[in-house]
């Protein structure tokens, strides 16, 4: 029964924050930029007038075009729903840890590749080939780094992983931890499709990445595909936080404990934010042939994170 | 019963085997008689080895052949009796598949023939995994060797199936020889034939000694297996081959190897030095990376398919290796996980390869052609067979919830559970293989989008993917059985990981299923204390559950405010086939990142009349170096053939000089036997 009250609480968290923390990082990115921006809101008004908006499905597309957005955007769902999030205690923590997230945002991604191929348009298969190539790329980076977290904690649980980092606060300050963050931040910049990886503000279909895979989606189905991109987002990003700075993060979900948990939550999603901003305005976005030079960076930190953790 | 089960299956092939080719002059009654009996006898044996496995005992029949020396003897134990339940499934449903398949071939080929060598192979198939002595072990293998060369080079008059037969017949032959030479030399010691007379022999062996029969078997079992560098026979043989032989070569005949292994490795040796575990490691990751990156350049559907088998006997390796350094460094339930991993994908491989080939088979059968850059849009004409495609496609990429995310699970957490075993700086092997694996299943989630994408989705790219039929009922339903395969194999993990038991108790003296289920079952763990868990029941029941009460009605309620559509494309009106990406652009950018190992070769030939600007047509080639024939075999086959030359000396010709030939070797023989 309080796992059922858990994931309700963290299920409607990952639905309202995701709109939030995309609309903080696009204010502040403007703000940066001495622009206005459109306001924190924004991405919720978008949401809102996609949904009531009807919908033009190509005449090439199959049924994949159609499951796409729903696999997507319950997968991401489901991978939100096995990261701690307010709590140590990770609401479905026993159906699956850090490789079932990984592997569920790469079950949304195989589809949308596929939905980008689906519509016959040359675009969409642009996006669909550097997705799939950008994220190949990024995995062995990636899975160092969870080696080095998991190592640590004995365990590929996230509840276990995160139970782990609770008992040691300042264990982030020490080498393998500092590393294994680094390749992580490195993936993660590369996996939600940001500068200098992927624009997602771009306006150019040729330098698209994402956006290209989404390019035939319209309506109610766009908004799906879109919420589910941000909602991704916020999972990463919890994921990191929670992994390496456990500050805040309640043992267990219930009492007083839980408002001060939410309330660290913000704190740190908003500290990781304006360093996202920030390193997205003094970045150009890359060549596409570069970008395995940057991850090759990430593949090497998290080697020395693995090195470090018997060296030191 | 088992025996009784096991022996009327065997009878029933080879009944099936003589029956089918009794009747080549009638090929309908051939075709049906050489399916229904491979379709009976798998049954049979799948019952028997079902049976024998829950039972959790050895049978041992004597076949009513032979001499005292050279029995012809099987024994049934867990670790046959579980390659052959996976012979079982495959087989039933290839036999099913092939009712449909082979009507096509009706009057314009022998299919008495095909008949015959169809159950001559699942006969041996059986056979070597249940072989109980060396001598009988060897004939099962030749006469598997001998009948799959045939069903290879079935499509005799296309010089490409000749000569990927002959390729594989001497890779195996040469792989036999290295066998051959391994059971002699276990043969020597234990003075016996007999496999129970090998228990933990090796073991007792001098360093040396044992290295060598480790090295023997490993490249005598990995040349069938498809281990780089011995590969270079698949990725020709798989592909020439019927459909449905490609199935049940992929799936199960390279599992012979497979199962060598695992005979040899976990049976004949006790605790292994270290470095057999860390050799296998490596081979296993090298195979499964070079594997997989071979299979992103390919468009031959089936060669992709055939690269891939290369990965995943990899990802099986991988497992075995992870075993065998945990079996040195003395952590029995490690090896248990790592075993099971391994033992579990070499089941999931059988059902998702067998799978994929079968689908490449009815798409080849109704577009004529294996060039993925002529097909396209077939699943509106192919409807039932891109869904079973596209169920393989996710189960290879070892995404959740179907069974190849599971066996690639279980890998990742026998590697990382490694680096605590040890302090030496063998430890750094376990994440890095765990790392290197990332990026395969990565790549290969990438290879399967291509692989479904370009074939089924978007436009026809020819007239003869725009005239694309169904497939029959039969084939559809050899297709269904897989599918259903993999989604079980899949969402019943708890249930099925405590098949491995046995297999377990026999060749390590563990049972690790118990502490690896948890949550009342519906969870899998490795075991380890605080191990995280997954549950692909769950993540299932999630997805259904959120699709029913969400996705449905929305959609419906969408549905009515949708229009269709000409693709928006940017704004670009009048989309064709010709604007579509190719599989050749798909793959693009990975051949430019990894351009070091593929040494593309392109070539731009413009043609034009009056100025180089205006051309009237282009000519573009590109091809991707071989490596391993071009620096490892082409100098090889040079050696051997220079040899050959200079030998060809003794063979002048002269009945006098072959006279003295015999008469020297008589006197040496002589001199020999005095001496002895």
């Amino acid at each position: 029964m309080e796992r059922i009250l858990e994931s309700v609480i963290q299920l409607f968290l990952l639905l309202a924050l995701a709109p939030l923390v995309t609309g903080v990082i696009r204010t502040l990115k403007a703000r940066l930029q001495t622009r206005r921006g459109p306001g924190i809101l924004q991405p919720y008004r978008n949401l809102y007038k996609l949904f009531r908006k009807g919908m033009v499905i190509p005449e090439t597309a199959s049924w994949i075009f159609s499951a796409t957005p729903w696999i997507v955007f319950f997968g991401t769902i489901l991978a939100g729903l096995m990261i701690p999030m307010v709590a140590a205690d990770a609401p479905l923590g026993l159906v699956g840890g850090v490789l079932a997230v990984i592997y569920l945002l790469g079950l949304g991604r195989f589809f949308l590749a596929l939905s980008g191929l689906d519509t016959g348009s040359s675009f969409g298969g642009l996006g669909s080939s550097r997705e799939m190539t950008i994220s190949a790329l990024a995995e062995p980076a990636m899975m160092l780094a969870i080696f080095t977290v998991a190592i640590g904690a004995g365990s590929t649980g996230l509840t276990e992983i995160a139970g782990a980092a609770i008992g040691q606060t300042w264990r982030f300050l020490a080498p393998a931890q500092m590393f294994a963050f680094a390749a992580l931040a490195l993936v993660l910049i590369a996996e939600t499709g940001r500068i200098p990886v992927d624009n997602p503000a771009t306006h150019l279909e040729l330098t698209m990445i994402h956006e290209a895979m989404i390019l035939e989606y319209s309506g109610p189905y766009l908004a799906l595909v879109e919420w589910a991109a941000s909602i991704k987002q916020l999972v990463l990003m919890t994921l990191l936080i929670n992994c390496f700075w456990p500050f805040g993060l309640q043992p267990t979900w219930f009492g007083f404990g839980a408002l001060v948990g939410i309330g660290w939550l913000l704190a740190k999603l908003l500290f990781l934010s304006c360093a996202i901003v920030l390193l997205e305005t003094v970045n150009a976005k890359m060549r596409l042939f570069r970008v395995p030079e940057l991850l090759a960076v990430a593949f090497t930190l998290g080697s020395l994170a693995l090195v470090s953790t018997f060296l030191f | 019963m088992i025996s009784g089960l096991f022996l009327s299956g065997i009878t029933i092939w080879l009944a099936g085997a003589m029956a089918s080719l009794a009747l080549w002059r009638k090929p309908v009654a051939a075709r049906r008689t050489g399916c229904a009996a491979a379709l009976a006898g798998s049954l049979l044996d799948l019952s028997a080895s079902a049976f024998a496995i829950f039972s959790s005992s050895s049978t041992v029949i004597g076949l009513p052949f032979g001499n005292p020396v050279f029995s012809w003897a099987v024994r049934i134990d867990p670790l046959s009796a579980y390659f052959n339940v996976t012979l079982g499934v495959l087989a039933a449903a290839v036999s099913l598949y092939s009712f449909g398949y082979l009507r096509e071939m009706e009057g314009r080929r022998n299919l008495g023939a095909f008949g015959f060598f169809f159950n001559l192979l699942l006969m041996s198939l059986a056979l070597v995994f249940t072989a109980s002595n060396v001598f009988f072990f060897l004939v099962a293998w030749e006469v598997m060797a001998l009948s799959a060369f045939c069903l290879v080079s079935f499509e005799h008059e296309k010089e490409e199936a000749r000569n990927a037969g002959v390729l594989f017949l001497v890779m195996s032959h040469a792989g036999s020889g290295l066998l051959l030479i391994a059971f002699l030399l276990l043969t020597s010691v234990s003075g016996s034939l007999d496999f129970s007379s090998f228990h933990l022999l090796a073991s007792s062996l001098s360093p040396l000694q044992q290295g060598t029969v480790f090295l023997l078997f490993l490249f005598g079992f990995g040349v069938k297996a498809g281990l780089v560098p011995v590969h270079i026979w698949l990725p020709e043989a798989h592909p020439v081959a019927p459909s449905n032989v490609s199935a049940l070569m992929s799936g199960i005949v390279i599992k012979t190897g497979v199962y060598g292994m695992a005979r040899v490795f976990f049976d004949f040796y006790g605790a292994p030095p270290i470095w057999m575990g860390t050799v296998v490691l490596a081979l296993g990751v090298v195979s499964a990376l070079l594997g997989v990156l071979y299979a992103l350049m390919e468009h031959d559907l089936k060669r992709l398919l055939a690269w891939h088998s290369i990965e995943n006997i990899g990802i099986i390796l991988m497992g075995f290796g992870a075993a065998l350094m945990f079996r040195a460094l003395g952590q029995p339930n490690l090896a248990a996980l790592a075993l099971i991993a391994g033992l579990y994908h070499t089941f999931n491989h059988a059902t998702f390869k067998g799978l994929l080939f079968l689908g490449a088979g009815s798409v080849v059968h109704s577009t004529h052609t294996r060039n993925m850059e002529k097909m396209g849009g077939l699943i509106r004409l192919m409807p039932l067979t891109a869904i079973c495609f596209l169920v393989g496609a996710v189960a290879i990429s070892g995404l959740p919830p179907l069974n190849g995310f599971v066996s690639e699970w279980l890998t990742y957490q026998a590697l990382l559970a490694g680096f605590g075993t040890t302090q030496s700086l063998t430890r750094l092997m376990f994440p890095i293989a765990g790392s290197l694996l990332a990026l395969t299943a990565a790549l290969a989630a990438a290879c399967f989008v291509k692989a479904f994408a370009i074939p089924f989705l978007a436009l026809p790219r020819s007239e003869q993917a725009a005239d694309a039929k169904e497939a029959t009922p039969s084939m559809i339903a050899g297709m269904a059985i897989l599918a259903v395969g993999c989604v079980v194999a899949g969402l019943g993990a708890t249930w099925l990981v405590r098949v491995f038991d046995p297999i377990t108790q026999q060749t390590l003296g563990v049972s690790a299923s118990s502490a690896m289920v948890t949550a009342r079952g519906m969870a899998l763990s490795p075991g380890t204390p605080h191990g995280g868990t997954i549950s692909t029941v769950g993540m299932a029941l999630l997805f259904l559950l959120a699709g029913a009460a969400f996705a449905l009605p929305l959609a419906i309620r969408w549905g009515r405010r949708s229009v269709k559509g000409p693709a928006w494309d940017c704004g670009l009106p009048g989309l064709t086939a010709d604007n579509e990406y190719t599989a050749t652009a798909f793959s693009k950018p990975l051949r430019m990142i990894f351009s070091a190992l593929y040494r593309p070769r392109r070539e731009i030939q413009a043609e034009y009349e009056v100025s180089p600007y205006y051309p009237r047509a282009f000519r573009f080639e590109s091809e991707i170096e071989p490596t391993f024939e071009k620096h490892l075999y082409e100098p090889l086959r040079q050696r051997i053939m220079a040899a050959a030359t200079r030998m060809r000396a003794i063979q002048a010709g002269s009945i006098n000089a072959y006279l003295a030939y015999i008469f020297i070797t008589l006197i040496l023989l002589l001199l020999f036997g005095v001496r002895g």
